[in-house]
């Protein structure tokens, strides 16, 4: 018979076979078995500086990776504040194991301390959890967690596993597979939903597609992009598809909904087929879409739940989109839409951007347009939430490489810790998280975390001493009486970064930013920039 | 419109929470909720009556069908519908009046539970309206307590729902 180890140590074993090299999280007493067990694995533990970053690190580590990402707390306080990355991570369907310490079995319930009944609390906004309270179970549930966690539509799975738990012995195996009865994730698409899909977009005089999150989940852009040329259909993207295809690709549109193109929303509201690719057509997408007579609607995902959810759909196709993708680029035929292209091209040309000068400071656009043209194609960049998100997602034009945000949540303090996780991911590409200074200050502990670990994470703060998009709610909407929107009291950020030991610059005017942004990109260290925006400056440009 | 959704879940714990919590968080109305192993222990068996359009049971039968315990998610046609609840209901009853309850348990087919000198308790199952007018007709007498399940049901045929 084998040696009985430890849960802990199992847990270990587990994440180790599961092909896990780092992992993100902050220790406290009721998971203290576990990090005593780390401390024999090569399994980088990553120290972030508050609990939700540990999972918006792991967040950006999945999305650049395409696998399950592992982030740790405590019980108690620890898990709870975890909740907000975790909430974070299923609104955009990202593959999360998120283990959490728990007080002993036999205290349960009892309001003991730092005890909070996490997996209740959770429950909304994970796609599976398990309290484990039989030890034995624990290799076959770490094993379930990965699988529910990566496959199908992913999403958070959290593991909430008692001290009393962890420091018992069992016999470890780790299964090689696990079966769920009650959990198929379907992965090919109906032949014959795929055909009409084909029929329709062959009928289609203005067939348009909108590319969402699903695209990068199902590692399938490129095939997607090989349909839309193939067929020459013209492509718009939500916040969570942007970086699908390259900014400067003819058939490529632009960002649709609120905060969208103008040429996108128009192409929408207009097209006479609209082919949803893994989007969820979420309210701040749909903002022009409008169920109309002669409009056609293709859905393709992988969840079904979605499809016909928040429109109606003619043709729904449930899949993963790569199975079905691949499925209908062998039976789509060759065409041209010269009409459609051609006048949505026109609309594109007299979109209008105004990237020149601003009253005081950095034209926003102008800025992204630099750094758009310095970038190398391998990088990714984290947005964070507000009127810099918007800036980012209009304006910034990328080759290649990834764009990662808070899409459904709109979490403020995601773009620092999700560039960590990211940069972990693949550390030759240059990373860097673009934050207002509002979100800034959510986040701006984990620069000593980029410092401890050697993270070479840039970040750009567009610094506009406001909250500038509820300043902008607050000016369109209730009648200009400013609110609560004031950053007063705001570090001077470059001094706080030189604190850390991190190096930044000041951009107060266009002409500081070239230099300032190759500065940035040559460091192979952190970096900061503070970049002096206008406080009246809208987020659409 | 109301519907009634029979669902096998595997019998894991918390799986009810998930459920109920699924409902309320959006915002599925619930009339009523029945939970029961099945034949097989590892496997139970809710039969839920919820109030929404076909939009939403739609949405529903979806969503339920996301979480990993649920099994099986059937909305039990209304013409095939096998739906039964049960009810106790204590009444004040002198010995004087037990004959009259005899009666109108005899006529509505319901099962004299429980007697004492000052009340008897009859039990009756039977659709929702079978349970109104047992109601109706015990309303005359003191209704001491009442306790009434949530509907369990079953399509009607040959027909069967299981793993």
């Amino acid at each position: 018979m084998s040696q009985k180890i430890t849960v802990a140590q199992a847990l270990v074993k587990c994440l180790e076979a599961e092909g896990i090299s780092m992992i993100f999280g902050y220790p406290g007493a009721a998971i203290c078995p576990f990090y005593d067990s780390l401390a024999d694995s090569k399994i980088k533990h990553i120290l972030v500086r508050h609990e939700a970053n540990a999972g918006h690190a792991a967040n950006g580590f999945a999305r650049l990776s395409g696998k399950p990402a592992v982030c740790v707390a405590t019980s108690g306080p620890g898990a709870t504040n975890l909740i907000t990355a975790i909430a974070t991570a299923y609104m955009d369907s990202i593959p999360l194991v998120v283990i959490t310490g728990q007080v002993s079995t036999e205290q349960i319930g009892r309001d003991v301390f730092q005890e909070a009944d996490i997996t209740g609390a959770a429950q909304p906004f994970v796609k599976h959890s398990y309290l484990i309270k039989n030890a034995e179970q624990v290799p076959e549930i770490v094993k379930k967690a990965f699988y529910i966690a990566g496959t199908g539509r992913p999403g958070p799975v959290l593991l909430d596993i008692p001290y009393d738990v962890q420091l018992s012995l069992i016999d470890f195996e780790y299964p090689e597979n696990v079966e769920i009865s009650s959990y198929k994730p379907c992965f090919e698409g109906n032949k014959l939903q795929v055909k009409r899909a084909a029929e329709a977009i062959k009928e289609a005089k203005k067939p348009l597609i909108c590319a969402g999150g699903g695209l990068f989940t199902a590692n399938a852009r490129e095939l997607a992009q090989s349909i839309a040329e193939t067929a020459n259909i013209p492509v718009i993207c939500t916040m969570m598809g942007i970086s699908l295809m390259p900014s400067d690709h003819p058939l490529f549109l632009g960002m649709v909904g609120m905060h969208g193109k103008s040429v996108s929303n128009r192409a929408i509201s207009e097209c006479d087929l609209l082919i949803l690719l893994g989007a969820r057509v979420g309210d701040r997408a749909a903002t022009a879409i409008k169920e109309r007579e002669d409009l056609k609607v293709i859905h393709i995902d992988i969840d079904p739940a979605e499809i016909g959810k928040n429109l109606p759909v003619n043709v729904p196709v449930v899949g993963d989109l790569k199975a079905v993708l691949t499925q209908l680029s062998e039976v789509i035929e060759p065409k041209q839409n010269e009409k459609w292209n051609e006048y949505l091209c026109g609309l594109k040309k007299q979109e209008i951007t105004n990237n020149g000068s601003s009253e005081t400071g950095v034209n926003p656009a102008a800025f992204l347009k630099d750094l758009s043209e310095l970038l190398p194609e391998k990088c990714v960049v984290s947005a964070d939430v507000g009127q810099n998100q918007i800036w980012t997602a209009n304006n910034l034009k990328l080759r290649g490489g990834r764009f990662i945000t808070s899409g459904g949540m709109g979490t403020m303090g995601y773009s620092v810790p999700a560039a960590i996780g990211a940069k972990s991911a693949v550390p030759e590409a240059e990373v860097i998280a673009i934050c207002g200074d509002g979100s800034f200050q959510m986040q701006s502990m984990e620069l000593a975390t980029m410092i401890q670990h050697g993270i070479a994470v840039k970040i750009i703060i567009m610094a506009n001493n406001r909250l500038g998009m509820v300043r902008e709610v607050q000016a369109n909407n209730y009648n200009n009486r400013l609110t609560a929107v004031f950053l007063d009291g705001s570090p001077d950020f470059v001094k706080l970064a030189v604190a850390y030991g991190i190096k930044g610059e000041y951009v107060n005017s266009i002409s500081e930013a070239k230099s300032a942004l190759e500065n940035l990109l040559k460091s192979d260290k952190p970096y900061v920039l503070q970049v002096k925006v206008d406080e009246n400056e809208k987020s659409i440009l | 419109m109301k519907h009634t959704i029979s669902i096998l879940v595997e019998n894991n714990a918390g799986v009810l929470a998930r459920i109920s919590g699924l409902f309320a968080r959006r915002g599925y109305n619930i009339h009523s909720l029945a939970v029961g192993v099945t034949d097989n222990d590892k496997i139970s068996r809710i039969t839920i009556v919820a109030e929404g359009s076909d939009y939403t049971l739609e949405q529903i039968e979806k969503q339920l069908n996301k979480l990993i315990d649920v099994i099986k998610v059937r909305s039990l046609p209304v013409e095939k519908l096998l739906a039964r609840e049960l009810v106790l209901v204590k009444v004040c009853c002198k010995p004087a009046e037990r004959s009259e309850l005899i009666d109108i348990a005899e006529i509505t087919t319901a099962k004299i539970s429980d007697v004492s000198t000052e009340t008897m308790t009859l039990e009756l199952s039977g659709n929702q309206y079978n349970i109104a007018t047992f109601e109706e007709l015990l309303k005359p007498y003191k209704i001491v307590e009442i306790v009434r399940t949530g509907t369990v049901a079953m399509q009607k045929g040959s027909e069967g729902l299981r793993i």
